[in-house]
């Protein structure tokens, strides 16, 4: 009771702050802003949305429909701003007047189920994975794999892939990764959202694979972070461009994000798989914000730009939170730099 | 029989309700309207689905159904794995569920004690009223790992290795895949054919079996010369009503199928269905090759249900021709 007390000032006060904010951002505060795209980017998204919507009194209407839709939608027009975690070429943004830029970070996770092992105590290398999701590398005892890992007892079971049925940004960053490491792999299934694969089995989204996984025993797969984490998976390290075995977490993301070369990236146009940093996680990945240059409604633009503003400069404990990772501040600098010459 | 008998008493109506007549002729128009509205609907869908996929039909001409490939990245689309796959699944559902759904029809309206008949028909119905994904869920995290340790490396280790049917059952036991989807749609599928069946049963007259049980029947010469023979066209249309769903289920065989473009001998290996090839993929359908591609697929679920069901109404009126009408 005391403390409902002494909250009751604050929320006052509270109160005041949203009635100012919503006074400036008069013209259409009534209006929704509307946004479509990348399932990757939604739980962060939604947060902080919620957060923002406490603080501005302005709603943001977020759909998950994936980053191939969320392309269309924008480019469409019918919605304020698209989500993609593959990031558009810039003759393609200029040719639909759109700018782009990364809000957030996450990673893409080799998970496996091998009777016995425990997080984190299997290596791999991207060219060794790359073979195992083409089905060269047919089981867990193949000496490419015991090889990189002396001592540990691997069971002479096949291996069994599990891949994305749906098409996902997921997938689109994993292959990407494996086209950059493995020759084999760029000539044969190659990358995107969707690509032939040579084999495995299918799950629809990243708790489709995620279950999967866990259902049957000597397989592999690939999830978003926050599923590993959440549902204690059992990870493979990877080996990164520097030659280092590295765990996924928010310090070896953010060291791919820092050592990936966004200064010379054309409208963010980055992949940040195998960074070169000395700590870097080989499959770092962000989703992309899209959004018309010359917006037709420009309260409503600006209000977008105000919510990313937010987020971007406010929402690392909500990423935190939820095993995402936030921008580093010299990209952050970067983005507003950018959105500033760009967005009208 | 009943249905035809109805029709002609509408358009004859009797001379000595003239009063009515206005009405009635309202009345037919709104039934005839209804009933048109449905043919009108799905020949529109169809249409517009056959329409929607043209481009793909264009481009793949024949081989969109004859080829196998499925290559998302090379803009290559032929439909042969998920059609193949949506048959095979539905013909284990119906091995699976046809047999079992007659012996429990059978076993509800002559074996069983009378109390426990009617707790034993709502069961059945229950388990038509439970969502596919809760079917879908029930596969992948109970029963496609109960196939995957006891039954499937039993199957491969005893049936793998036989001359023609060890195709059938070679592959790693990974649980998921055709014979466990086609289990699960058989398993979704037994109500439908279930509560059709038991109805049908119920509605022979008495003095038929006990005629034939007077003349010194058993139970399953009962059901084989009278039950089965009286009621034949119904627990076929019964059947496919089954067929016709365990062919568009969805959720469920998204689930336990494996949903990989891999066209396989094998039951137990993973493979796809038109439907749920449909909602895998049509989010992220981003070129409009690929979704008029999806789009011809779903004309082709079409397809393939059509023809499925006129074999069965041709079937049906063979049938009818050796034995003479009985229904």
């Amino acid at each position: 009771m005391t403390k409902l007390l002494l909250a009751l000032p604050a929320l006052v006060l509270l109160a005041a702050c949203n009635s100012n904010s919503s006074n400036q951002a008069a013209p259409s505060s009534g209006a929704q802003i509307t946004g479509a795209g990348s399932t990757f980017v939604y739980p962060v998204l939604s947060a902080w949305a919620a957060d923002y919507q406490k603080q501005s009194g302005r709603g943001i209407n977020y759909q998950s429909i994936g980053s191939g839709g969320g392309i269309s939608q924008v480019e469409a027009g019918t919605v304020d701003f698209g989500a993609t975690d593959q990031p558009l070429a810039s003759d393609e943004l200029a040719k639909n007047n759109l700018a782009q830029f990364p809000v957030v970070i996450g990673g893409i996770v080799a998970v496996v189920n091998i009777p016995g092992l425990n997080a984190g105590q299997l290596k791999l290398t991207g060219p060794v994975l790359a073979d195992i999701f083409a089905g060269k590398v047919k089981t867990w005892n193949d000496p490419v794999i015991t090889k990189l890992n002396p001592g540990l007892a691997l069971p002479g079971a096949n291996i069994a892939v599990v891949h994305r049925s749906d098409g996902s940004g997921t997938t689109f960053n994993f292959t990407h990764y494996l086209s950059q490491v493995s020759p084999a792999w760029k000539s044969g299934a190659g990358e995107g959202k969707t690509v032939n694969w040579p084999g495995g089995v299918g799950g629809k989204g990243n708790e489709g694979v995620a279950t999967y996984v866990k259902q049957i025993p000597n397989s592999i797969g690939y999830v978003e972070y926050a599923y590993v984490v959440q549902n204690h998976m059992i990870f493979a390290q990877l080996q990164n461009a520097a030659g280092a075995f590295v765990s996924p977490s928010a310090a070896t993301f953010s060291n791919a994000a820092q050592t990936a070369d966004w200064k010379n990236a054309r409208d963010f146009n980055l992949v940040m798989t195998d960074a070169a940093g000395p700590n870097a996680y080989p499959i770092t990945a962000t989703t992309f914000i899209l959004m018309p240059k010359q917006p037709k409604d420009k309260a409503k633009s600006d209000a977008t730009l105000a919510f990313f503003k937010y987020a971007l400069e406010h929402g690392q404990d909500q990423a935190n939170k939820l095993d995402y990772v936030p921008l580093p501040s010299a990209l952050v600098q970067q983005i507003e730099s950018y959105i500033g010459a760009n967005i009208k | 029989m009943n249905a035809t008998l109805a029709r002609e008493s509408e358009v004859a109506p009797s001379p000595l309700q003239k009063s009515g007549a206005g009405a009635d002729k309202l009345f037919q128009l709104i039934t005839a309207g209804a009933a048109w509205l449905v043919l009108v609907l799905l020949v529109g869908i169809a249409l517009s689905m056959a329409w929607g996929g043209r481009l793909a039909f264009q481009t793949f001409g024949w081989h969109f159904i004859t080829g196998k490939d499925w290559d998302v990245g090379a803009s290559k689309f032929g439909a042969l794995v998920p059609i193949y796959g949506t048959l095979v699944t539905s013909a284990i559902a119906l091995i699976i569920a046809v047999p079992v759904s007659i012996g429990i029809a059978l076993f509800l309206t002559d074996i069983a004690p009378r109390w426990s008949r009617a707790p034993i028909a709502i069961a059945i119905e229950l388990l038509a009223a439970i969502p596919s994904i809760i079917y879908g869920m029930w596969g992948l995290f109970l029963f496609a790992p109960f196939m995957a340790t006891h039954i499937e490396p039993w199957l491969s280790e005893h049936l793998g290795n036989k001359p023609v049917i060890g195709a059938l059952f070679s592959g790693p036991p990974i649980g998921i895949g055709m014979l466990t989807a086609g289990i699960v749609l058989g398993i979704m599928v037994l109500p439908f054919i279930a509560s059709v069946a038991r109805e049908v049963f119920n509605a022979v007259p008495a003095p038929l079996r006990e005629s034939a049980v007077a003349l010194g029947s058993t139970r399953w010469e009962v059901l084989r010369n009278v039950t089965l023979p009286y009621t034949r066209s119904a627990v076929i249309g019964a059947i496919f009503l089954g067929l016709g769903r365990a062919l568009g289920e969805t959720m469920a065989v998204t689930f336990v199928l494996g949903n990989a473009h891999d066209l396989s001998a094998s039951l137990l290996m993973p493979s796809n269905s038109i439907a749920a090839a449909i909602a895998n993929e049509f989010t992220e359908a981003d070129t409009d090759l690929y979704r008029s591609s999806l789009i011809a697929l779903g004309f082709l679920l079409f397809v393939v249900t059509f023809i499925v069901l006129t074999i069965a109404k041709l079937m049906l009126l063979r049938m009818n021709r050796q034995y003479g009408r009985t229904s």
